[in-house]
């Protein structure tokens, strides 16, 4: 996501000690983390499992666990289509893999010029304005084909 | 100066929200007008969103689906005023959607600042609270349990049978925990507490915490809901300016704080234990119960676990007694159910009433069918877990027992209405697709039944012995 800055051990360890104080301090580091970088890389495995002192094996299960922790750094922005029922219901389905077929992409991939992640996401509570997406942290309702392939243009040249 | 309404709801944010507000400001400035626009949460008339609301000594007029162009000609029309316009719905709370609930939860939500604790205390808020103070623990308790609240996250639990359970445990560390990671497609109900009435959440877990001796609240929220974790911290800091949360709280000798955590997007942590495993930096897999939760929870230690809306409807039970909650609602499901009416659907939004109401009620009458103007074909009622439910049921009332009855539950009131266009086997697959995605892997029969339960219906769907992998698809289940 846009903001985000390269990986930084050093950064990264001043991120943690700032949580230690915290009881079950994991999710919010891994939070705080991805925040700051855009992802949390393998390398960030051994340096978690030790502040948190666990073994390195319980801190992957962990990281990997959650579909919002990324291992790689994403596009400048990520688009999240829903996918569950009530999207469904006024044709999402559809309209998503039209879309991804347009731009040549599957589920949770990002354009080749790296501006746009495309993601699959169940439910945003937007139920009453189906089908639902959301640009970065920006909500919208009633999104339909020609709407997402302006969000795509507009994420794409800027 | 004019007192205008504009929701930060992420619902109205996502239909245009930000830029009426733009617009307004931007018109209002040109034209030398002073406005004064309150950021409300939604009236839960989600279908007229942006719904903006203009206060007249009339009352609050209403504007539907108003957008950034049409701001000008309501200026003109003079809607500071409360004059007519088409996107007119006139006074909004006798709207006839609205004037037909009996709005317990939901009392404030939309009609007040949501993080201003002043528009809280004089609309009603903290009389629970303080009521509790005033008749001590076990009588609040006794005031849960006779309002016959029950769990509204999907399982019915009776909610004052989990309070005291806590309370009665031995030990001097207890948490409150609100599980608010509504996952459910068809569920926006907790996200509009937390959007527009985040400090009856807040004083719910207070009055928790003081009935059952706990000092520390967690709410648990999906990351899928950044609005609402944004005003809800925004509450927070509110309730803690003003001494409602941290050491004595309102003057007492009751000291209780609550941390805001986010989920990061697994499904399963909606289930109370992995929830609570997650809440300890862990993968959020289920535990086996016993022990449950109110015994061994949190870290180990006795823990409420309740969902956002019967939290924050513990200070209006408090406030008014738990008989005046009571009398609302059926046989053993008792007081209001937020429905939340959602998928295709006319009218979609929030509709607060007694228990009791037919599905045909429910989706004809005050959903006005489908948006697409076709048949209805199903409702999904209870999400993923839950069950559809054809049109031949339609009169079954709303009502946990009655819904047991037919092989069904209410869970958490949220229904996803589909037309006659919908492809059902489609849907059963996607059931099972997404049990596949979201399982946590710990029970043999989801990890791998539910990737069977695909594989199935993909025979079924593709006309291979097909009577014969319904009844192992039925077995599976």
């Amino acid at each position: 996501m846009s903001g985000a800055v390269p990986w930084d051990a050093g950064r990264a360890q001043e991120i943690i000690a700032a949580h230690l104080g915290l009881e079950g301090p994991a999710l919010p580091i891994l939070h705080a983390l991805q925040h700051e970088f855009g992802h949390v890389p393998e390398v960030a495995v051994p340096q978690l499992a030790e502040a948190l002192n666990i073994s390195r094996a319980e801190m992957h299960g962990v990281v990997t666990f959650y579909h919002d922790f990324k291992r790689e750094p994403q596009g400048r922005h990520v688009l999240k289509i829903c996918r569950a029922e009530s999207c469904q219901s006024m044709g999402a389905e559809k309209m998503a893999l039209d879309f991804l077929a347009r731009l040549k992409l599957d589920w949770g991939k990002t354009t080749p010029d790296g501006a746009l992640t495309v993601e699959a996401v169940y439910c945003l509570g937007l139920c009453a304005h189906s089908p639902s997406a959301m640009l970065d942290d920006e909500p919208l309702g009633r999104v339909d084909g020609a709407k997402l392939d302006e969000l795509a243009q507009e994420a794409r040249s800027a | 100066m004019t007192k205008m309404y504009i929701p930060r709801d992420m619902a109205a944010l996502a239909m245009g929200a930000k830029k009426v507000v733009a617009a307004v400001q931007k018109e209002a400035a040109a034209r030398g007008l002073d406005v004064e626009i309150v950021r409300n949460g939604s009236r839960g008339m989600l279908w007229l969103e942006p719904l903006v609301e203009v206060e007249t000594p009339a009352g609050r007029v209403g504007y539907g689906n108003v957008t950034a162009a049409d701001v000008p000609a309501l200026f003109d029309a003079g809607f500071l005023s409360g004059g007519e316009h088409k996107s007119s719905i006139g006074l909004v709370e006798q709207h006839p959607y609205f004037a037909r609930q009996q709005r317990v939860t939901f009392q404030r939500c939309g009609r007040i600042d949501p993080v201003s604790y002043a528009e809280y205390t004089a609309n009603g808020g903290y009389k629970g609270l303080d009521r509790a103070f005033s008749i001590g623990p076990a009588a609040t308790i006794a005031e849960i349990a006779a309002s016959g609240l029950r769990g509204r996250g999907g399982a019915g639990f009776p909610t004052g049978v989990k309070w005291k359970t806590v309370a009665d445990c031995p030990g001097d560390k207890r948490y409150v925990v609100v599980n608010a990671d509504e996952g459910d497609s068809g569920t926006f109900a907790d996200r509009m507490i937390m959007e527009g009435d985040p400090l009856s959440l807040i004083e719910g877990m207070t009055i928790c915490g003081f009935a059952v001796g706990s000092d520390k609240g967690y709410v648990y929220l999906r990351a899928e809901y950044p609005i609402a974790a944004q005003i809800f911290a925004e509450a927070l800091v509110a309730a803690r300016a003003a001494g409602a949360l941290g050491k004595q709280v309102r003057g007492s000798d009751f000291s209780f704080d609550i941390e805001l955590r986010m989920g990061a997007g697994a499904y399963v942590c909606g289930e109370e234990t992995s929830l609570l495993e997650s809440l300890e930096g862990k993968r959020g897999i289920v535990r086996a119960k016993p022990p449950l939760p109110a015994h061994v929870g949190l870290f180990g230690k006795p823990t409420v676990v309740n969902n956002v809306l019967s939290m924050a409807t513990a200070p209006m039970i408090l406030a008014d007694g738990g008989a005046a909650y009571y009398a609302y609602g059926m046989d053993r499901s008792r007081g209001t159910i937020p429905l939340q009416i959602a998928g295709n659907v006319k009218h979609g939004g929030l509709f607060e009433a007694p228990f009791g109401l037919t599905l045909n009620e429910i989706v004809n009458d005050i959903g006005g069918g489908a948006r697409s103007g076709r048949p209805v074909r199903a409702v999904q009622v209870g999400g993923p877990l839950g069950a559809y439910l054809p049109v031949s049921l339609f009169e079954t009332r709303f009502d946990y027992e009655a819904y047991t009855k037919v092989n069904s539950l209410i869970g958490h009131g949220g229904l996803v209405v589909f037309d006659d266009t919908v492809d059902m086997s489609w849907m059963a697959r996607f059931a099972m697709e997404f049990c596949a995605i979201e399982s946590c892997g710990k029970c043999t029969p989801c990890r791998i039944g539910s990737i069977r339960g695909v594989e199935t219906i993909d025979k079924i769907r593709a006309g291979e012995n097909v009577a014969a992998n319904i009844d192992l698809l039925k077995d599976l289940c």
